[in-house]
């Protein structure tokens, strides 16, 4: 599956990811840096519950109406001269954009950060082919500097790199002399890709929001590199998942305010910049082609089902940043684009069970996902529900989940075995317990803590703490 | 304009359709009247001063000088908020506010007496205009709507009001004439969607910019001035 990000099992993944303690020390950091500043600008605004009661309604509504929605913004997009392509398949949407540079004999072109684009493996068709293609959002420019690294954050895809690695790969790619400090290494970065925007054939963009009424596309960004990607080139090609869309300007506003406030906190990013077909013949600047790619490519499957809440995503990661799986096993461990709870939830629908069977159950169920969804997706209610797929469907729990839920059963049937078991406990688990968690827990518990912590035993059994408070006469 | 095409809708939106539940795609759908609408009563009341206010203090927060004038005293203004940020060359929109805000004799005469490179975009003359854009240290356009509660600018694309002054120059200065300036970003997507209901083309450019362009891609530390300008000031203007 195209989304997929390495080859390695799941467990490998995890053990490199918990060994790796400079990414594991940067994503805390960012995770608590991220998460104070979503709740300060949700606090700012006073009634933040309202807003999203609103972006759920909105999200909603939409999905509620899909069809209608696409088909209002196809046509807005051919009246203002642009050309629609409706890919219903991760490959029907590389080769139409593939065709496009084969007509233009396009050899430069520069990207914007795009998901989809990730998820279809558009940069991997389109350099097969032989152009040069180039990531201009500072973070993905890093990785694929990096020989392609996969991104490991759905908002901050470099997460995992320390700026001495930065260096080291500027130094080794882009004749970079200067040090580690972020901003000369952003200077380069700036100076380089100037060169790029302006010689490049043709700019690729993704889609926050698309705009039905007006056939218009939304673009939220920092770096200002999305407007230079779609201002400077001849043709410009936008790729939006067929989900990514809302009725007029009112409800982008809405969406808009949710996503920067519970991304980064910002009340707006520096550019938020909504484009509307190629440019009028008087204009200078802006593309003189326009394309949309609408990318189906298994989210139709999800339509109609009890996972369908999911498409309200707006990719904000706020879920990934309050997460404690995500905490200690970082973005790679989920060998997929979609990394965090966000991602065990999709992966496993867009790319199949296969693949992603382990993703629902890195999660303590916690709910602090659901809380912090500016969309208000019931998260960890789709991550049970796919473990009760998984489980009564497909028959195929992990092994580990399997053999501690058997070893369960056998311990808790027997009142010997469970009366034995639960005394010896806290004893056994003695080394492995840190601040009433178990953490690496020996035994069946070790796949299992592998992934996020379980509580130790009290050093009380309950069948003995009901027996002494009976006795003592305390009062229920 | 000549329309555009569409490829493989029809499939498409069936299988869409079919999953939602009908026989073939919804061609006619209203959006209904969402129940919560906290997006309206922020800053509700303010007076436009209160709202100047509010901008000013969010400016600090996204690294953006401000800079309050009247019409009278605006070019002497301008000239000493270019001359802070290096002087030039500039490049500007061909926008008439120039000239009803008395800054022509500025643009066309003083600066280019005292030896300062200006460029007026000018359609007519093709890419030059994005060269000098390139190769301009201070860009400079006017604000057509201005959201307080960001400390936001918004800009309409047109044949004068080319995209890349705001965002090649090294730095952007943007004029605010103090009756743009809005709550939020509510009132201007209400203007723009009364727009196209009433079926008025929409600019194939609307820009929010709020403040220069940054990033925290290394190790989450915030650096100001990457892709965009590095840095940004905004011009107040007493209008009323």
């Amino acid at each position: 599956m195209s989304m997929k990000i390495g080859e390695e099992p799941f467990h490998a993944r995890v053990k490199s990811g918990i060994d790796n303690s400079f990414m594991r020390g940067a994503v805390a950091g960012a995770q608590e840096r991220l998460h104070a500043r979503r709740l300060k600008a949700a606090a700012e605004l006073g009634n933040w519950e309202e807003w999203r009661a609103l972006g759920e309604e909105i999200r909603q509504h939409t999905l509620a109406n899909l069809d209608f929605y696409l088909f209002q913004l196809s046509e807005n997009v051919a009246k203002r001269g642009g050309h629609v392509f409706f890919a219903q398949t991760a490959e029907e949407a590389s080769q139409y954009i593939l065709d496009v540079a084969m007509e233009k004999q396009a050899k430069k072109i520069v990207k914007s950060k795009s998901m989809v684009t990730e998820e279809i493996q558009l940069n991997a068709v389109l350099e097969k082919a032989g152009c040069e293609v180039i990531e201009t959002d500072l973070g993905e420019y890093i990785l694929q500097m990096d020989d392609h690294d996969p991104p490991s954050h759905i908002v901050a895809p470099a997460l995992h790199k320390n700026k001495e690695q930065i260096r080291d790969v500027f130094r080794q790619k882009l004749a970079y002399d200067k040090t580690e400090k972020p901003e000369e290494l952003a200077l380069h970065a700036r100076q380089t890709l100037r060169r790029e925007y302006l010689s490049a054939d043709i700019g690729i963009t993704g889609c926050n929001f698309a705009i039905a009424e007006s056939g218009s596309i939304t673009l939220v960004t920092n770096e200002g590199n999305a407007d230079l990607v779609t201002a400077l080139p001849k043709t410009q090609i936008t790729v939006m998942g067929m989900e990514r869309i809302v009725p007029t300007f009112a409800e982008m506003e809405v969406l808009v305010s949710l996503l920067t406030r519970s991304a980064v906190g910002q009340k707006l990013t520096s550019y938020i910049t909504v484009l509307t077909g190629p440019r009028h013949l008087e204009e200078v600047d802006g593309p003189e082609e326009f394309h949309l790619v609408i990318v189906d490519n298994g989210r139709s499957n999800i339509l109609g089902t009890e996972f369908q809440p999911v498409l309200q995503c707006i990719r904000c990661a706020a879920c990934v940043n309050v997460c404690p799986v995500y905490r200690h096993i970082g973005g790679h461990s989920y060998g997929s684009i979609y990394s965090g709870p966000i991602g065990a939830v999709l992966s496993p629908l867009l790319g199949g069970y296969d693949d992603y069977k382990e993703l629902p159950y890195a999660s303590t169920l916690c709910a602090a996902c659901t809380e912090a969804c500016p969309v208000k997706i019931p998260l960890h209610e789709l991550l049970h529900k796919h473990r009760q797929v998984i489980v009564e469907q497909e028959g195929r729990a992990p092994i580990s989940e399997k053999l501690a839920m058997k070893a369960f059963g056998l311990g808790a049937a027997s009142t010997t075995f469970y009366k034995l078991g639960s005394k010896m406990a806290p004893s056994v688990l003695n080394p492995f317990t840190t601040n009433e968690r178990i953490s690496k827990g020996p035994g069946p518990l070790k796949a299992w803590t592998a992934i996020r912590e379980f509580p130790a035993p009290e050093k009380e059994r309950f069948r003995d703490w009901f027996h002494h408070r009976k006795k003592a006469g305390d009062q229920p | 304009m000549k329309r555009g095409r569409i490829h493989r809708r029809e499939a498409f939106l069936n299988q869409v359709a079919e999953r939602l539940g009908r026989k073939a795609y919804a061609t006619n759908v209203q959006a209904p009247q969402w129940r919560h609408q906290p997006q309206w009563t922020v800053f509700q009341g303010y007076s436009e001063d209160d709202l100047l206010e509010v901008l000013k203090t969010q400016c600090a927060a996204i690294h953006t000088d401000v800079f309050e004038t009247n019409k009278e005293q605006l070019p002497l203004t301008l000239q000493k908020v270019v001359s802070r940020y290096g002087g030039g060359p500039v490049v500007t929109w061909n926008d008439p506010r120039f000239a009803e805000y008395g800054l022509s004799h500025l643009l066309y005469h003083h600066w280019r007496n005292s030896g300062i490179h200006v460029h007026i975009w000018d359609p007519s003359l093709g890419a030059v205009n994005i060269t000098e854009a390139e190769q301009a240290n201070i860009g400079i356009t006017f604000s057509d709507i201005t959201l307080a509660e960001s400390g936001t600018v918004v800009l309409f694309s047109d044949r004068g009001k080319g995209r890349t002054v705001s965002f090649l120059p090294q730095n952007y200065i943007c004029i605010i004439p103090k009756s743009t300036i809005v709550p939020r970003m509510t009132q201007a997507a209400f203007y723009i969607h009364q727009q196209v209901k009433a079926g008025k083309e929409v600019a194939s450019c609307i820009n929010f910019i709020t403040g220069p362009s940054n990033s925290a891609d290394i190790e989450m530390n915030l650096v100001v001035g990457v892709h965009g300008p590095v840095k940004a000031a905004y011009v107040v203007v007493a209008d009323g």
